[in-house]
This record gives C-alpha cells, sequence and structure tokens, in this order.
C-alpha cells in the first residue's frame, strides 16, 4: 500500500509587519509545515504503524523552493519514508496560484506515484484556498472526503467523519483510492524524535521542475493575478487600555464589574 | 449571450437551507447587475420544491431544482451543478464556502476548467471579477483578478446581507442524469457531537482561551480565573484539538456558537472560524500580545500585553 500525503511549508507573519507593494519582505516572515498538513502526515504514518504485516510507504509531496525541504525533513523525521519536491522558475515567479493548478502539479506527482491512498490537509494556513485535495482528487478521477476528522480503512473503504458546522459530523464512506482532506483532531501530531531528524537527513528527497513531471511551465500563468495586498482596514473601536498589567487588570475589572460579572 | 448570467448554489442540510443560501443570493444580484444578466439559483436534493419557495426572494430569475437524494452528496451536487452550467452557459457559478462547500467547489472547477477563487469576502466587477479574500489567518488581505471568464467563485459566509422580499422567479425543475457509477460516496447519516455536563451556549459570561495558553498546565490560570469571575470555561479550536479540553467546550463554526453578556478572549487570534460562534456577545474583551491579531477588530476593550502578565492580576482584583 502506498499513501500520498501532500504537504506545505507556509509561511506567518510576524506580530509587527510591513507589506511592500504586493509581497511581505522576508525578514517578518517564518516558516512552518501547514498545521493541517502535520495531521495529515500523522494520519499517513499511523496507517502504516497499524498495518506492521503489510508494506506500507508513506510518500510526502510538496510545491516549494529549496528553503521548504528543512520543513520537508521534518515530515520525513515524523516517519514520511521519502519526499518529492515540484520547483521551477516559473514557480518562483508567480505571485498567486490557481488551486486548481496547484492540484494539477499534485496530481502530475500522484500519477507517478499510484498511490492507494491520498491525505492532504483542508486548508494551507497561508493563503487558505483550501480547494487543492477535492480538485486534486477529482483530477485523478478518485473519490474524496472534505474535512476529515476520523478515518477507518477497511477492505478497500475509508470510512470517514466529515466535521460539519454547529456539533454535527457526517458518516460517509468512499472507496479507495481517494483522497482524504484531513482536519485538525483528528489524531495527536507527533513531536519529531532526534533519532528521528537524524534518519531523515538520509532518507530520499527528489527534486523535479514542472518539465520533469511532464508539465509544461506555461501551466502557472493561470487566470488569477494579485493585483492587491494590505492590512485589512481596522473596523476596531475597541477601547485599548494601557500601562502595566496591574493597571490594565483594574480597568478590565471596573469593564467586567459594569457588565455584572462577579456580582453576588 | 448568456455568459452575463450568475448561477448561485444553495446550501441546506436536514431540512433547512443555510444561511448561506440567502447570503449567495445578495451576492448573485449584484454580480449579474454588473456584468448585465440574470440570476440563477439551483438547489440540489432534499425538499427542493419548498426550498425553491423560499430562495424566490427578490431579483432572482429562475431557480433550477434537481430532485436527486435526500441530503448533500457531493457527486450528485458536482453532477448536478456542472450540468446546469453547461446548459445555461453563464459567465460564474457562485458556491457556498462550507463545509459542503469545500467538498463540492473545487471539483466543479476542475471538472468545467473554471479559474476558481475561494472563500470571498467582498467581489468586485470591472470588466472581470476582482475578488477580496483573506491571507495568513486574517491579517492580510488580497485583492484577485481573475482575468478569464466564466469563473468558479465560492463566499464566506456572513459578509452579505441576506437577499429578502418575494420575487416572482420561474421555478423549474432540471432533470441530471446521473451516472450511478459516478456516485462514489455513500452518506451513512449524521451525528451530534459535543454534548456534555455543560452547555455554553447558555452561558451568562465566558472566560475564553486559546493557543497563547501554549501548555497544558498552564491551564489552571484560566480556570482559576473563570472561578473568581463566577464564568463558564470555553477555548478555540487548537485547546480541544489538544485534548486539553472537551468538544463541549468549542466556540467556533464547527463548535458551538455563543451568546453571552461578556466574552473575555485570552490568547484566542479571532480566526473567522472561531469569531463565527462569538460575535453575538455583548461585550467582547480580548488580552492578546499581537495587536495585529484580528479579534481585536470585533472586541469593545482590549489589553495588548500577555497573557500570563495580566491574568494573574485580574484574578486578583475579583479575590
Ligand atoms: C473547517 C474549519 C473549522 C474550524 N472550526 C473552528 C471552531 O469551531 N472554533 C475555533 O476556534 N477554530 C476553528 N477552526 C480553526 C481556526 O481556523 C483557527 O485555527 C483557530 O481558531 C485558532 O485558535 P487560536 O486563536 O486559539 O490559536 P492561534 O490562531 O494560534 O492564536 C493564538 C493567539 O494567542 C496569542 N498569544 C500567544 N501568546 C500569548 C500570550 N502569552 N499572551 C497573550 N496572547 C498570546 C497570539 O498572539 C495569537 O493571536 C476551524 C478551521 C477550519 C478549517
Amino acid at each position: 500500500m502506498k499513501i500520498l500525503v501532500t504537504v506545505k511549508e507556509v509561511a506567518e507573519v510576524a506580530d509587527d509587519f510591513e507589506i511592500e507593494g504586493r509581497s511581505i519582505p522576508e525578514t517578518y516572515l517564518e516558516y512552518d509545515l501547514n498545521e493541517w498538513d502535520d495531521y495529515a502526515v500523522e494520519a499517513a504514518v499511523r496507517i502504516a504503524e497499524d498495518r506492521e504485516d503489510e508494506d506500507v510507504e508513506v510518500v510526502a509531496a510538496t510545491i516549494g523552493p529549496e528553503r521548504s525541504e528543512e520543513t520537508i525533513r521534518m515530515a520525513l523525521a515524523k516517519g514520511v519514508d521519502r519526499a518529492v519536491r515540484v520547483w521551477d522558475d516559473a514557480l518562483a515567479e508567480a505571485d498567486v496560484l490557481d488551486p486548481t493548478t496547484t492540484a494539477r502539479i499534485l496530481a502530475a506527482v500522484a500519477e507517478e506515484e499510484a498511490p492507494d491512498l491520498v491525505l492532504s490537509g483542508v486548508q494551507a494556513a497561508d493563503d487558505g484556498f483550501g480547494a487543492t485535495g477535492v480538485a486534486l482528487a477529482d483530477l485523478l478521477d478518485m473519490g474524496w472526503a472534505a474535512v476529515v476528522n476520523d478515518l477507518e480503512l477497511t477492505d478497500g473503504d475509508a470510512s470517514v467523519r466529515r466535521e460539519l458546522e454547529g456539533g454535527v459530523e457526517e458518516l460517509t464512506t468512499v472507496p479507495c483510492p481517494a483522497v482524504l482532506t484531513i482536519q485538525t483532531g483528528i489524531n495527536e501530531p507527533r513531536y519529531a524524535s532526534l533519532r528521528g531528524i537524524r534518519q531523515a537527513q538520509r532518507k530520499e528527497l527528489a527534486v523535479h521542475t514542472l518539465a520533469d513531471i511532464g508539465l509544461d511551465p506555461s501551466l502557472v500563468d493561470d487566470d488569477l493575478t494579485l493585483a492587491g495586498m494590505a492590512k485589512p482596514e481596522s473596523e476596531s473601536d475597541a477601547t485599548l487600555f494601557e500601562g502595566s498589567a496591574e493597571e490594565t487588570a483594574a480597568e478590565l475589572a471596573t469593564v467586567l464589574r459594569d457588565a455584572g460579572v462577579g456580582a453576588e | 449571450m448568456s455568459a452575463t448570467d450568475v448561477l448561485v448554489v444553495a446550501d441546506h442540510r436536514r431540512g433547512e437551507l443555510r444561511p448561506v443560501s440567502y447570503e449567495l443570493l445578495t451576492v448573485g444580484r449584484d454580480l449579474a447587475d454588473a456584468m448585465g444578466g440574470d440570476l440563477h439559483a439551483a438547489v440540489v436534493g432534499g425538499d427542493v420544491d419548498r426550498f425553491a419557495e423560499k430562495l424566490d426572494c427578490e431579483g432572482v430569475d429562475a431557480i433550477h431544482t434537481v430532485a436527486e437524494g435526500d441530503e448533500f452528496n457531493h457527486d450528485v451536487t458536482v453532477a448536478a451543478v456542472t450540468a446546469l452550467f453547461d446548459t445555461l452557459d453563464p459567465g460564474a457559478v457562485v458556491m457556498p464556502n462550507s463545509v459542503n462547500g469545500l467538498d463540492y467547489a473545487p471539483a466543479v472547477a476542475t471538472r468545467l476548467s473554471l479559474p476558481l477563487v475561494t472563500d470571498a469576502v467582498a467581489i468586485d466587477y470591472d470588466d472581470g471579477p476582482t475578488v477580496t479574500r483573506e491571507m495568513y489567518g486574517s491579517k492580510v488581505e488580497t485583492a484577485i483578478e481573475v482575468t478569464s471568464e466564466p469563473v468558479a467563485l465560492t463566499i464566506r459566509g456572513g459578509e452579505w446581507a441576506a437577499a429578502e422580499g418575494v420575487g416572482d422567479a420561474d421555478i423549474e425543475p432540471f432533470a441530471v442524469d446521473i451516472d450511478e457509477s459516478s456516485i462514489r460516496s455513500t452518506v451513512r447519516g449524521f451525528e451530534e457531537v459535543g454534548a456534555g455536563d455543560v452547555d455554553i451556549s447558555e452561558a451568562e459570561f465566558i472566560v475564553s482561551v486559546g493557543r497563547g495558553i501554549e501548555e497544558e498546565e498552564n491551564l489552571e490560570l484560566i480556570e482559576e480565573l473563570a472561578g473568581a469571575l463566577d464564568a463558564t470555561l470555553a477555548s478555540s479550536r487548537p485547546i480541544v484539538d489538544s485534548g486539553w479540553l472537551p468538544k463541549n467546550r468549542q466556540v467556533g463554526q464547527s463548535g458551538k456558537a455563543v451568546t453571552p453578556k461578556v466574552y473575555l478572549a485570552i490568547g484566542i487570534s479571532g480566526a473567522v472560524q472561531h469569531v463565527a460562534g462569538m460575535k453575538g456577545a455583548d461585550t467582547i474583551i480580548a488580552i492578546n500580545t499581537d495587536p495585529d491579531a484580528p479579534i481585536f477588530d470585533i472586541a469593545d476593550y482590549g489589553v495588548v500585553d500577555d497573557l500570563f502578565e495580566v491574568v494573574p492580576e485580574l484574578i486578583e482584583q475579583f479575590e
């Protein structure tokens, strides 16, 4: 059995940051493995661990620059067997990618790998499109389920719970191969052990250009253009208390008491 | 010529249209006006005739009912929406960025080879659509220009007013030839989760804690505060995901909606899915180290400081 996990290195902006033109300068960005992908990696590694008598290979696929290898190594350190990274000058120049373009690139990797199951995160914490996994499934002509917070594999089927709004879950079955988009809370992602981190250095991390995987780089010139980037106009009319913690706490206490909190 | 029309797809669950359905009609009408066409609405599955009557608001030109199945099934929805699209040939299809929207909208876009922009919070139209959406957990707003039509869009719930009034739309059943073999997913049922001893949706005062608390041990501090204020303890999602509090304490889109007199958000960024569950509080107070945290946009009072400094002082104020 082979499981493909799509992973992304996402940027997080610092507490104080600036926007220059249509981007945020590197100094304000910190990079990490996308939170939702971390849960997907854990789900994949657990399937492999639970099936000791079966040969289960977990492969991570990512689209990202060389810098992202650090993040991808974290997935390898957590038990992913090997990784594929796609990067290209065309991608480096793109300011925004249609999520279906991202899915097309990942689909080319998936076609090569022919996995029995694909796990993706529900969304990426930076651009938040929330569309890659389902688009990927459709391109691969596989079944799918989005926003999965529980998963059981039996007889070639994936029985899942989809987390809907307002504390309601849907119970759905979809035949494998399938793409599942993984929601946080499905498991508790492990920390990479020191031993895992050491081993990760020796695991295969193949790098491909778009041409290598049979795609025309012009694919990246899709129909979306980033026309502007700004800090949202703050509609805030919040009263902010300033001073020492003792002073601000006293102000908060007054507000709370006025609202009836702590009244006997 | 109909490439100026707009098609919107309603959302429903367990016999009820979801509020975003009416917001979609507002978005669709605005967009159709800008493009110079008609507004078509579609509803797939469930009690479609009753839904169609309700969707017949002012400004809706046509409603297409697809009577296939009782509940949402993404395979059926994709088949129905793509078939309708092929028939109507509109310039835009607009879907909800709900959990079910996440489960079918991307497949509609790939199958029809349309550009896709999700989670729109505003849409302008001038020669083509420019979509405003958020990045980095609502800290940055981007404008995405779509340079080719037709286009597939999904909208964030709660950003547009609901359509009102009574219209005189043509309500027409739309027959889709659904190939059984294309239906791969089977919905087996639904389950309510998160019941338990405490019902946070009934609470008058809520102290809510987020990832800023860092460690499970530190929760004690917030419990102490909730005790001192005689308030109910709730949390954002990561606290529940980590197993530090049970699911019935989670406030938000997938958790519970709360409407207390006071909501004190401690170490919570104010992600849209969290805000969905607490924006109805009378008074919102936030303690957060990040002055740009979106929670301050909806807060009435706030302190930009370390919770580990402020909370102990606050406890002292009430002892
Ligand atoms: C489909 C879907 C459904 C979801 N449903 C929900 C839901 O129902 N409820 C929900 O909450 N989320 C939900 N989420 C997750 C949501 O997107 C956010 O990830 C989540 O709300 C973030 O929680 P947080 O604010 O606690 O953490 P973060 O976003 O990590 O924020 C932590 C905050 O703490 C502050 N902080 C850190 N240290 C300190 C300190 N010492 N003192 C003061 N402040 C500090 C930081 O500045 C930051 O603003 C959902 C997501 C998806 C995709």
